[in-house]
Order: structure tokens, then C-alpha cells, then sequence
């Protein structure tokens, strides 16, 4: 089967073609860098059936990242190349387009965003770019489907023009001198949607901008995810699934080991969601009742923020606090992104450039940055004893972030340099596109978590009726108690954690902790150790030896962040004090010490000079 | 007048003449479109060195402040004696 590779430039489309062709499933957002993996497909186009592989975006065939390297390396095994053109931006995009003229591989140029490149002014004569190229030119939009049947139709007449390899200078000439044969730009006003895309740059108005985003988006989640999940307990957990469940409990005869694992321990006769902890009872409800809820709400958030295109706008107005922790206002991304779920935020780190700044991204995000899943569990157990608490939980993991990143940066060799990246227009995300994500976004985790959650829930009830965890439990008392403050027991939920933190958290309901005792479990139970799928591509992203450091500064961070806590919250200084002061830390500390990236990424470009 | 990236004015115009700095730097600047004798329009900086924002054709770039102190600009004349002109 032959195989087609969509190239082209980040964010102009490829993977939107990508999902038009095969039908495939594909994250797809509106800023570079989305794509970080090659996905593959299938298109059949009744005469020949094709594998379409759907390439990261590049600027160029000379790889500056490991994403881009992917892309580069997809082209040399591709039968024919479909090299998606932003319309809007020509110039810049023809850079690749030249550059894949000089392979030895059949080339299709799919146009794309034609019709928002005439919204812009932008006119473009097809059938002389065409000319000029040598190759098929298709204008298409593809979140419509426009022009795509005519590309897939191009596909035989696919021409392999292999041209003499060009230096930078003569390629830009020579696609200066194509632009301006084939493009023309009438003058327009500058739409809404622009004045406030650079709004949003602008520091005066961009700094409450950002503010207002994160807050609302806080807000949204937290009070939304709230409500429906009481909603759910209310209607649907208290209500007929318990009573199907108490049946259930009845016809297994009210105890017995299957009993045990499927409904749980029966409180006062009853089942409590929260504390039976039955695969059926608490291993449901956990999934279904309380991360479910707060999942689906971020995910709706994260969708539009990354439709609409304001993450890379974001990303400039934090560089400057960024390139205190050693990282640039790009890994915000997949800080952000961990909230959702730590494994893709540790796939997006790929677009950061250096190994250090990686290792710095994918250290700081694993430690600080708790997935929603667990946060859900965090904000219905830590929350019922006040916001104070709650906010302690925050604050202790930001100033961890910060810290951490602070004594990195100074004690790791090198430097982060300074960002160059593109900044996509502010597009009005489409319903439909959001409603295809949010469903794709939710049905991955029923499928990736129930097994680890509902095996979770199995693998306590299994390690509870053996005596393993009292065992260890008691093991373990003296360090547990003594350094964090929580009893022996708690042992159990820092196992089960590394399989599913959600779970972890969970477990800590049987325990009977108090206020602060929950903070520091929360804590540790966030710092300590990625769980098992975040660890696995951990491992792959960073290599075995990165990997072992980075798991050592959990351990340790995770650790002295505990028993800090114990130290302080509620014997020394009351919750509110606590969370207010370690803020105020956080946001001192960098200003105090300041960055060090800026004078050696100078001196290290006067000396390449 | 010559500036740097960071010198120039938000809402200033000018033409990149010269890129100070290694291979690398002027590949990744290339790469996105931004070389000698491109005309741009600075959007903004972000203060205590932050990074600036241009317009290049139609779209946006951002770079960090290390990298715009070396993209030197011919910034276009005052605008004040063309009085047809808006921006």
C-alpha cells in the first residue's frame, strides 16, 4: 500500500485534512505543535487504497526539535507527499514547499484556509502557482470539506519535479519572486477579533486579560464540576444505582469475597460510595460520579482556550516568570495541559527545544501539576473542611513549582534561550469541532482509566483481605508518623497511587485524617511519583537515566514538602496564613533572585556571532 | 534610524536589516519567515524583558527578549509629516 505524508508548516491544518481524508479521530487545536506524534489512517479512493500519515507541523526539512525531526523523518519514507499550504501566510510557507520540491517524492499542494486568506485580503492565482511549481495546487478548507475531493481526485496526477537544491538566500528570492507573481493583497480594516488578538499582547490590557481567563476558567471548573457532580450523587448515585446495588448485595448474601469486591464493606447496612470501597460501589462512583463531572468541564474550558487560540498568547505574557524557573513561556502549554491528564502534557514538552528544558518541564509538571482526576477528589475530600485547606493544597503544590524550578535552573548546566514562536489568529471555535473533541477527549478516558480505576479499587480489596496493607502499615508507621504526621495505614494509598492517584486520594476516606492531615496526604500524594501511564512515557520521552533523577527529586521534593506541612499547618500557623504566605513566597522568591538565562543565552549569541 | 527589535517603538514599522547572532538562530528566525529586507510592524513588548510581538505579512511572531536585542530594524521615518497616512 502506498503511503501519502501530510507536511506542512505548524497549525495550518494538517491534521484537520488528516481526520477529512480517513475519517480518523485527531486532537486537533489552533496553535503550533498540537500534533507531536504521526498518526495513520486510511483512505480509499476507489481505485487504490492509501495509508495516510498525518506528520507533526515543520517549518522546514532541517529539524530545530524533536517534533520536528518526526515530520522530516516521515517525508523520506513517504510515496507521495500532500504539502497542506496555509493560504493566509504564502511567503512563509512556500519555504517547505521548495524545500520538498528538491526530494525525490511526488508532490500535491493543498491550499488550505482559502477562504479565510480572502477575508484577509489575501488573492491568490492558482492555476499560475500551479504553473510555477510544477505540481497540483488544490485550494481546499478543510474544516468544511471544500476542495478536498478534488485533492483526493490530484492524487494520480501527483508529479515528482525533483529540482536542484537551493541555499536560503536564493530560496527566499526565488519564492519572493513566486509570491509576487501569483498573490495579491488588498488593504482591509482590521476586524474585531484582531484588535483583540493584539489586545491581548499589550501588556496593559494583556496581563487582565490573562488574569480574567485563569480566574474564570478556575471558577468554571471548579463551581461547574461541583454542581454536577452533587447533581449526579444526588440523582443518580443515591438514588436508583444504590438501590440496584443494595439488591445486588442482598442475592450475594450480604457478604462473602465476592461481596467484598464487587459492593464493599456495607456502612451501618448501607453502602456509602465513598468509604464500601467496592469495584461496583466506590470504584464507579469515583470514576463515573466525581472525576467524570470536573473532567468533562475542564476538557470543555481547555477546548475553547485551545480553539480560539489564545494558549500561545498566554504563553507571552508569562516568558518573562517562566525564564525564572529555567523554561520559556511556550512550556506553559503542557502545563496547562496537565491539569487534564499528565501523559499528553508530558508528549507536548516535546516542542520545547533543548533536553534541559524538557527535563525541567516534564520534572516540574509531574511534581506540581495534579491531574483533574485526582483534583476532583482533592477538592470533594480537602474542600469539606473549608477553602483554607483546599487553598493550603494549591499553594503548597505552587510553591513547590516555583522552588523547584528556581534550584534547577541554578544547579543544572546550560541555559534556557528565549522563544521564537508563531502566534495563531483568534478564531471563533466551531460548535461542532469542540462538541468532536470534548466526546473524544471523554471517551479516552473511559477507556484508558476505568481498568486502572476499577483495578485499583480490586487490587486494595485484594491487598486489605490479605493483611498487606496493615502489614505494611505497620512497617512503615514510625516514618510515616513521625515524618508526615498520618498514620501508618496511609502507606497504602502512596501504592496505590503509582497505578491511579484518583484512587489514592480515595483511599484516604476510610482513614479517618483530619484537616490537616488530608493537606499533607493531598500533597505528598501529588509530588511524590507520577502514576503508572505518566511514568511510562515519562520514561520514553526523557530516557531511563533523566528519568531516574527526575524520580529522585519527586521522592525528595514530595517528601520535605510533607513534612514542612506537618510542621506548620494549624501547630504553628493556621491554614489561611499558610496558603496566603506560601504564595506570597512563591512570588517573591523569583522576583528577589531573578533570571540568570537572559546574560548567558546574550553572551552565548555574541560568541556564535 | 537603526534599532534593535526591543528599541523599536509598539506601532512602529521598519524593515529587518541585520540579524546578529549564530547559525542556529538566524535557521530558526528563517525558518519562520523573519530575514533581512522583511518588513514588520512591532505589536508589543512586554516590560522587564519580556518578549516583543511583531506582525510579519499576515500573521504574528513572538520573540524572547535575548533574541530581539540581536534583529536589527531600519524603522520607517516619522510618520507625523505624512499626515495620509494611518495605522
Amino acid at each position: 500500500m502506498r503511503k501519502i505524508v501530510l507536511a506542512g508548516n505548524p497549525n495550518v491544518g494538517k491534521s484537520v485534512v488528516f481526520s477529512q481524508l480517513t475519517g480518523s479521530r485527531v486532537m486537533i487545536s489552533n496553535y503550533a505543535g498540537t500534533t507531536v506524534e504521526f498518526t495513520k489512517g486510511l483512505l480509499n479512493t476507489g481505485e487504490e487504497p492509501f495509508e495516510v500519515l498525518d506528520a507533526p507541523g515543520t517549518y522546514s526539512l532541517e529539524p530545530t526539535s524533536k517534533v520536528e525531526e518526526v515530520a522530516s523523518s516521515l517525508v523520506a519514507q513517504a510515496d507521495i507527499v500532500i504539502n497542506v499550504v496555509d493560504a493566509t501566510n504564502l511567503e512563509r510557507n512556500l519555504f517547505l514547499t521548495t524545500e520538498l520540491l528538491e526530494r525525490n517524492v511526488p508532490l500535491i499542494v493543498a491550499l488550505n484556509m482559502i477562504d479565510e486568506a480572502g477575508h484577509k485580503g489575501v488573492k491568490i492565482d492558482v492555476e499560475k502557482l500551479e504553473d510555477l511549481l510544477g505540481v497540483p495546487v488544490v485550494p481546499t478548507v478543510a474544516v468544511s470539506g471544500e476542495g478536498l475531493k478534488e485533492l483526493v481526485g490530484s492524487l494520480s496526477k501527483s508529479v515528482n519535479r525533483k529540482k536542484a537544491p537551493l541555499n536560503i538566500s536564493d530560496r527566499w528570492s526565488y519564492i519572493g519572486n513566486l509570491v509576487g507573481q501569483v498573490q495579491e493583497i488588498t488593504h482591509r480594516h482590521h476586524s474585531w477579533l484582531e484588535k483583540l488578538q493584539d489586545a491581548s499582547l499589550r501588556p496593559l490590557t494583556g496581563f487582565p486579560i490573562a488574569a480574567a481567563v485563569l480566574f474564570l476558567a478556575f471558577q468554571l471548573v471548579i463551581g461547574l464540576g461541583e454542581f454536577i457532580h452533587e447533581a449526579m450523587e444526588d440523582y443518580i448515585f443515591e438514588g436508583f444505582y444504590e438501590t440496584l446495588l443494595l439488591y445486588l448485595s442482598e442475592v450475594l448474601g450480604s457478604g462473602g469475597f465476592l461481596h467484598n469486591i464487587l459492593i464493599g464493606k456495607l456502612v451501618d447496612g448501607n453502602i456509602d460510595f465513598e468509604e464500601s470501597l467496592g469495584v461496583l460501589t466506590t470504584g464507579v462512583f469515583v470514576e463515573l460520579g466525581v472525576v467524570l463531572p470536573f473532567l468533562a468541564v475542564f476538557y470543555l474550558v481547555l477546548g475553547f482556550l485551545e480553539d480560539s487560540g489564545y494558549l500561545p498568547r498566554l504563553a507571552v505574557m508569562v516568558d518573562r516568570s517562566m525564564h525564572r524557573l529555567g523554561l520559556h513561556g511556550y512550556s506553559i502549554i503542557p502545563m496547562v495541559l496537565g491539569f487534564g491528564c499528565n501523559v499528553p502534557a508530558a508528549l507536548a514538552a516535546r516542542n520545547l527545544e533543548s533536553r534541559r528544558e524538557r527535563f525541567i518541564a516534564c520534572t516540574l509538571m509531574s511534581v506540581a501539576i495534579p491531574c483533574m482526576a485526582q483534583l476532583a477528589l482533592i477538592v470533594g475530600l480537602v474542600g469539606r473542611h473549608g477553602f483554607d485547606y483546599l487553598a493550603v493544597v494549591f499553594a503548597a503544590l505552587f510553591f513547590i513549582w516555583v522552588v523547584l524550578g528556581l534550584i534547577i535552573d541554578r544547579v543544572m548546566p546550560g541555559y534556557t534561550p528565549s522563544m521564537v514562536v508563531e502566534i495563531p489568529p483568534y478564531r471563533i471555535p466551531s460548535f461542532k469541532a469542540q462538541a468532536k473533541k470534548l466526546a473524544m477527549r471523554i471517551w479516552g478516558f473511559l477507556v484508558h482509566a476505568t481498568p486502572y480505576i476499577l483495578g485499583g479499587i480490586l487490587v486494595v480489596n485484594i491487598l486489605y483481605t490479605l493483611g498487606i496493607i496493615h502489614f505494611l502499615g505497620v512497617l512503615f508507621a514510625p516514618a510515616v508518623q513521625g515524618l508526615l504526621g498520618l498514620p501508618g495505614d496511609a502507606v497504602s494509598t502512596l501504592l496505590i497511587g503509582f497505578l491511579r492517584k484518583d484512587v489514592a486520594v480515595a483511599m484516604m476516606i476510610p482513614l479517618g485524617l483530619s484537616a490537616r492531615q488530608l493537606v499533607i496526604g493531598a500533597v505528598v500524594l501529588a509530588a511524590y511519583f507520577p502514576c503508572a501511564a505518566t511514568f511510562t512515557v515519562l520514561v520514553k520521552e526523557m530516557g531511563v537515566a533523566d528519568m531516574a533523577k527526575s524520580a529522585a527529586i519527586m521522592i525528595v521534593t514530595a517528601f520535605s514538602a510533607g513534612f514542612i506541612l506537618n510542621l506548620l499547618l494549624d501547630t504553628v500557623v493556621p491554614a489561611a496564613y499558610l496558603a496566603a504566605g506560601l504564595v506570597v513566597l512563591s512570588i517573591i522568591l523569583p522576583m528577589v533572585l531573578g533570571s540568570t538565562s537572559d546574560r548567558r543565552e546574550l553572551s552565548d549569541l555574541d560568541e556564535t556571532a | 534610524m537603526e534599532v534593535s527589535l526591543v528599541e523599536m517603538k509598539p506601532g512602529q514599522t521598519g524593515v529587518i536589516y541585520k540579524m546578529r547572532g549564530g547559525s542556529n538562530l538566524t535557521l530558526k528566525l528563517n525558518q519562520l519567515g523573519l530575514r533581512e529586507g522583511k518588513r514588520i510592524k512591532k505589536i508589543s513588548s512586554i516590560f522587564n524583558r519580556g518578549p516583543v510581538t511583531i506582525n510579519v505579512d499576515n500573521y504574528q511572531v513572538a520573540v524572547g527578549y535575548g533574541k530581539a536585542t540581536r534583529i536589527m530594524v531600519e524603522v520607517d521615518e516619522l510618520e507625523k509629516d505624512s499626515p495620509g497616512r494611518q495605522s
